[in-house]
């Protein structure tokens, strides 16, 4: 990516996470994604006259767990406000949300960098707010439909200092809070879904400027890449204005990720617009020390700490620890292969090689995976015992991965699969072919050692994979000491 | 104090539509308020905690339970449109 030089960048970015609860922040309707158009929408959801928002406990307790994830203070005393905006689908008129006193203050966020040193990137807050419905504009000609089941869904708006300089560093920092709030199980982190969406706030100035520029805001981005794409457009649009001579409007915009382009979506706004005043209809609400500490005990394992763990218990090389680590449900297909398996070595080559390769190439994600960690650990197993070769167990794989067999076992017995070991029966074989290539033989003799992995190879093609390498490597090796 | 034009947008801001006679006497009422607030905002006020509300309690929070059921066919009933699931309001795009 070419940007201009003589710039720089500062990027502050939203994200709303929606907080994984059975129920809505201020009602009991469901927040179960994918139901009848308007069939959770309850009476609070609809803003029908006389009905009052109760609080949800479980979102206090969730974003207590973010707060006390990224180091953050958490507010003995948080209160709710109101946004005050019109559309149709916030049938309130206003938004209810966290203006004074967000449950959230301060903490931070380390991310990597390109040259693999880590830049801490701070977070301003992160409060408590409910999700508006959604309009359809396309269904109906005159007319825009509405589905309030989203409505009243709740969500956790972090918001980050403008520490951030590139948009490479905006996606290393919102992978990581997509990292951190599915680890702390506080949202699914499914972005089909809408369950994390970015605003990307973006302004450029002169190098030796102090002064940050004016900004704009670019809504509602679902995905990585278009966060990454709309921050790209967006700081070249800008600086190309100013190198014109124009100057930036400050605005809300929208990324059309078919043009790959943003457009303005609003006039410009100031915080005084939306008129925010202290929600009447809620008291504040007390955390008091005794439930911070309560939930800092049920916090789950940070991906550090488990990456750590992984190097410490199970000696994983680093940069494999990592890889499993990054994601929580891979770590924990790890730990569940592992139980079976008993060689964390081996599993984790397995799924880095085999699993991974396999949801790559289909596109399917590890919760989905068609084999599951039970049966991938009896699968090392069995090559750990010596039942199979590596190379006749990517075939058992193969048919765990398309559902031709539920078992390796099964399936090892059934198609006689067993790895050859028996220096017996091999040795026969491996006489025949060390005479049946002369001129391979000389050279292995004559200390060309690559001619081993030929002969080798020239076995495991006659025994169709079976034969145990190693034992095949022994023989050959004490043959060569013997007369041949 | 606010002037005329101000109250226009206020009114913009709040979809709040003003009959040009009754403008001063708007203008003149919202201007009493303000006059109070400004006496308020001279009164010594150092080291008091802001007030996030005027009653000295606490909000009590509900189990994340699932209480609410379907009530689409009621609601719906009430709604000037309503057609395949969806309320109708006339067209809003941006």
């Amino acid at each position: 990516m070419n940007i201009p030089t003589g710039w720089q960048i500062d990027i502050g970015l939203e994200i709303h996470a929606q907080l994984n609860t059975k129920s809505k922040i201020f009602s009991g309707a469901s927040t179960l994604f994918g139901s009848e158009p308007n069939s959770q929408a309850s009476a609070v959801d609809l803003a029908l006259p006389g009905v009052l928002p109760v609080v949800n406990e479980a979102v206090y307790a969730k974003a207590v767990r973010f707060g006390l994830g990224v180091s953050a203070d958490i507010s003995r005393v948080s209160a709710f406000d109101r946004k005050n905006y019109f559309y149709p689908d916030l049938p309130k008129g206003y938004q209810i949300t966290q203006m004074d006193l967000p449950i959230v203050s301060g903490g931070h966020i380390d991310i990597l960098l390109e040259d693999s040193t880590e830049k801490r990137i701070r977070i301003t807050r992160a409060h408590l707010e409910e999700d508006a419905g959604k309009s359809l504009h396309e269904a109906f000609d005159r007319y825009t439909g509405i589905d309030l089941n989203r409505a009243g869904t709740p969500l956790l708006e972090i918001v980050s200092e403008p520490d951030i300089k590139s948009a490479f560093e905006a996606v290393a920092y919102a992978r990581k809070i997509h990292q951190l709030v599915t680890y702390l199980n506080i949202c699914d982190g499914d972005m089909s879904q809408g369950s994390l969406r970015f605003d990307a706030n973006v302004s450029v100035r002169r190098e030796d400027s102090d002064t940050l520029g004016v900004r704009t805001e670019t809504k509602n981005l679902n995905s990585f890449r278009f966060l990454e794409r709309a921050i790209y457009y967006e700081t070249v649009r800008q600086i190309d204005r100013l190198e014109a001579g124009r100057s930036v409007a400050q605005e809300t915009r929208l990324y059309d990720h078919n043009k790959d382009e943003t457009r303005p979506m609003r006039s410009k706004e100031t915080a005084t617009d939306y008129r925010y005043f202290p929600e009447p209809d809620l008291l504040p609400v007390i955390i008091t020390d005794e439930t911070i500490a309560k939930i800092k005990a049920e916090m789950p394992e940070l991906p550090t700490q488990r990456q750590q763990r992984f190097i410490e218990d199970f000696n994983l090389a680093a940069t494999d620890a990592a890889l499993l680590a990054n994601d929580r449900n891979l770590a924990d297909y790890f730990e569940a292969t592992i139980k079976n398996s008993q060689d964390p070595i081996l599993s984790a080559n397995w799924i880095k090689v085999e699993l991974l390769g396999h949801l790559n190439r289909d596109a399917v994600s590890i919760t989905d995976s068609p084999v599951s960690a039970i049966q991938l650990g009896d699968l090392v197993a069995l090559i750990q015992a010596g039942t199979i070769s590596g190379k006749i167990a990517k075939d058992v794989f193969a048919a765990l991965w398309t559902g031709e067999t539920s078992s390796a076992a099964t399936y090892i017995e059934q198609h006689d699969l067993h790895q050859l070991s028996d220096p017996s029966a091999l040795e026969p074989l491996i006489f025949d072919i060390l005479k049946a290539n002369p001129k391979q033989l000389e050279q292995l003799r004559s200390g060309k050692d690559k001619l081993m992995g030929f002969f080798v190879g020239q076995v495991m093609k006659q025994t169709q994979g079976k034969a145990n390498p190693q034992e095949v490597n022994n023989i050959i090796k004490r043959l060569l000491q013997e007369t041949v | 104090m606010i002037t005329k034009q101000e109250l226009g947008v206020l009114g913009d801001l709040a979809q709040l539509s003003l009959d040009p006679e009754s403008r001063d006497s708007t203008l003149r009422a919202i201007n009493e308020v303000l006059e109070l607030v400004a006496i308020m905002n001279t009164a010594e006020c150092e080291g008091v905690k802001p007030l996030a509300h005027p009653l000295e309690a606490e909000q009590l929070l509900r189990s994340d339970k699932v209480t609410e059921v379907n009530q689409v066919a009621k609601f719906s009933q009430a709604a000037p449109l309503f057609k395949e699931g969806l309320y109708l309001v006339p067209k809003v795009i941006e």
